[in-house]
């Protein structure tokens, strides 16, 4: 955990490549910027397993790696029934982030229709800069 | 013996129809096994109101699968996620979760079913042997007799299986007590009906059942809704190898062998023989070292001492109609509900029905191997439904089933009722099995106890006059008191609770260790 003056920089983690690839965007982002991270997976809690919540190994493993890019960095997990988008923007606001990255999944033209879309909902509660990305970045 | 009877039972429960019936039921069982809070109890109770369409065949061939599913699917919640559906897989976590942590996940698994499915065969096989030379033991049995095994029956379920003798018995007198509400047969008068007309008739056993259960649960539930994600292991390394096998064969018989009898005394369940079984494999094993490390041993045997001691647990149902679990209290429902009455004449009177029914057992037995050998890993996907739609749905289909009784709003509102009494009985952990056994074998009990008295006159000895119901009660005695002497000798028991939460796994001696309180709930 650190804290500091200056710029934070907020991630949507969730333990797939999306995830990973945001990741990756928010830590060059960070490093631009002298930023530190706050790195947020969360979990609505209401069903038992949660396929998208980081835990065990994988958590170990994220924090190794979060751990050698040597970025100040915090991880949240909140369980408090709020999705994912509610939780960014908390995050977000309290944090006073001044740029929101998060992951975009690729949906095919049904999927658009039946399902709500999570990035849509971030683009608009969030009123920071938001970064969407769909792949890692460049040299990774 | 009953072999042929046997063949003929194969021979009806092999049309397209009932298999049909067989598959949706393992299914069904599978799912529900494998959710925690939701077990075949309920499940069958949800379904009840299906045996008024249903011919009771199929009916009975659907919730048998139901039953031995939830055994099977118990297995899998237990070794992925160390969190045991239900009581009697509460042994199989303790190992089984070690070795998928292991990376041996798959092996737990297939010891697992195999396991399950050795088990299951052959004690559904010794209860095909067993069951016609009980009826003709049964067959003599007085009055008398018969109140002293619903008295043995009613304290084992109370004392053994709960958590907290007291608590059990106490949720027992809740039981006989919702089961005395209504119109006494032998004088007319209205007992606690309290003026209202609805419940001259008594309470409906779907109502208390489906309310306990289902409304219980749920309300439960939404009480403490939001709780962290648990971590799923992956099914991960090889199937059975060769020595797993070589390990695995012995624990196998050892735990059907110990499942069978417990779960065919009228002091049954499967939660002793798995503490049972798991003790003995710990000591008779060549690999102590391994044993809370993930000792496949330490599957195998409990997993087989699990679904042994469900198919014992119809002995006593099918032989005397005495139910000695909640599923059990259930099944014996959805038999008086087609007038039939589970008793030493069923084997007779009923006989194709009951030698179907077995011969299913045989099946399903078959089906839920092929089912959750190779879908473990589809099956832990049903974990992630989140919990408001499937408790919305389990609600919704059980005020469909309490309306569909009568078609009378009184029944939702005592549904409600019963629900909230099913809610303060798990807040305050009052086990809801001894409470449905109550409902169900009460009036039962209390039938043969005034058939008996009214043969004597009003004599109380005559309770007493076979030598069969001195040692029945003495039994039952035992069952009251040893289980409190223990309790005050050796302090409290580990509960299912500690383990869920990850505590270390205390294993205490096999004596007084008993399972989850919440058997029926699970």
């Amino acid at each position: 955990m650190s804290s500091g003056p200056g710029s934070v920089v907020v991630v949507g983690y969730v333990p797939n490549p999306r995830g990973h690839a945001a990741l990756g965007h928010a830590l060059a982002e960070c490093r631009r910027r002298g930023a530190r991270l706050v790195v947020v997976n969360n979990s609505r809690g209401d069903a038992l397993v949660d396929p998208d919540y980081v835990q065990g190994e994988a958590l170990d493993e994220l924090r190794a790696e979060l751990d050698r890019s040597g970025i100040p960095f915090e991880l949240r997990q909140p369980v408090r029934g709020r999705d994912v988008a509610e939780e960014l923007a908390a995050a977000a606001e309290e944090t006073g982030a001044e740029l929101v990255v998060i992951g975009l999944r690729r949906r095919s033209a049904v999927g658009k229709l039946l399902m709500g879309s999570a990035a849509q909902r971030i683009l608009l509660d969030v009123d920071c800069p938001v970064l969407a990305v769909k792949g890692a970045p460049v040299g990774e | 013996m009953g072999l042929s009877e046997l063949a003929g039972g194969f021979a009806d429960a092999l049309t397209p129809i009932n298999l049909l019936f067989a598959l949706i039921g393992v299914v069904l069982g599978t799912a529900v096994g494998v959710l925690p809070g939701i077990g075949p109890a309920m499940t069958v109770a949800l379904l009840l109101p299906a045996t008024y369409v249903l011919e009771p065949t199929s009916a009975l061939i659907m919730f048998a699968g139901i039953y031995y599913g939830g055994m099977y699917g118990g297995s899998t919640t237990s070794i992925l996620l160390n969190t045991p559906g239900e009581s009697s897989s509460i042994m199989t976590a303790l190992e089984g979760n070690k070795m998928a942590k292991a990376g041996r996940g798959a092996a737990a698994l297939a010891t697992a079913a195999i396991g399950s499915f050795v088990a299951g065969t052959i004690a559904t096989l010794l209860l095909a042997l067993v069951a016609p030379t009980i009826v003709d033991l049964a067959v003599g049995i007085t009055a008398a007799d018969y109140f002293a095994l619903t008295v043995l029956a009613f304290v084992a379920v109370a004392t053994i299986l709960g958590s907290s003798p007291l608590r059990g018995l106490a949720a027992l007198g809740v039981g006989l007590y919702l089961g005395l509400v209504g119109t006494d047969v032998l004088t007319g008068q209205e007992r606690f009906t309290v003026g209202v007309p609805q419940l001259s008739d008594g309470i409906d056993v779907v109502v208390v059942a489906v309310g306990l259960f289902a409304v219980g649960e749920a309300l439960y539930v939404a009480s403490r809704l939001r709780r962290g994600p648990v971590e799923v292991m992956a099914v991960s390394g090889h199937y059975l190898t060769k020595q797993d096998l070589r390990r695995s064969w012995k624990p196998w018989l050892r735990g059907t062998a110990l499942g069978f009898p417990f779960g065919a005394m009228p002091a049954g369940g499967a939660e002793i023989p798995t503490f049972l079984s798991y003790a003995a494999e710990r000591r008779l094993t060549k690999h102590p070292e391994e044993f809370g490390k993930g000792a496949i041993e330490g599957v195998a045997g409990p997993e087989a001492a699990n679904n042994a001691a469900a198919a014992g647990v119809l002995v006593p149902l099918l032989t005397l109609g005495i139910p000695t679990s909640a599923t059990a209290a259930i099944l014996l429902t959805a038999f008086q509900g087609y007038g039939i009455q589970p008793g030493p004449t069923l084997l007779t009177t009923e006989s194709t029905l009951v030698w179907t029914l077995i011969a299913s057992l045989f099946i399903g037995n078959v089906m839920l191997l092929v089912l959750n050998l190779p879908l473990a890993g589809v099956w832990v996907k049903v974990l992630r439904i989140p919990r408001p739609y499937l408790y919305a749905g389990i609600l919704l289909f059980a005020s469909l089933g309490c309306y569909a009784v009568n078609a009378d709003p009184f029944d939702l509102a005592l549904l409600l009722l019963v629900g909230v009494l099913g809610f303060f009985m798990r807040r305050y952990g009052w086990p809801v099995a001894p409470a449905v056994v109550g409902l169900i074998l009460g009036p039962i009990a209390e039938t043969n106890l005034r058939r008996a008295l009214a043969i004597s006159s009003g004599d109380l000895t005559v309770l007493v006059d076979t030598w069969f119901s001195r040692i029945v009660l003495f039994l039952a005695l035992a069952a009251l008191v040893v289980p409190i002497v223990l309790r005050v000798v050796r302090g409290p028991r580990s509960s299912p609770e500690e383990l869920q939460e990850g505590a270390p796994l205390r294993h205490h001696e096999p004596a007084h260790v008993a399972g989850d309180d919440r058997e029926g709930t699970s």
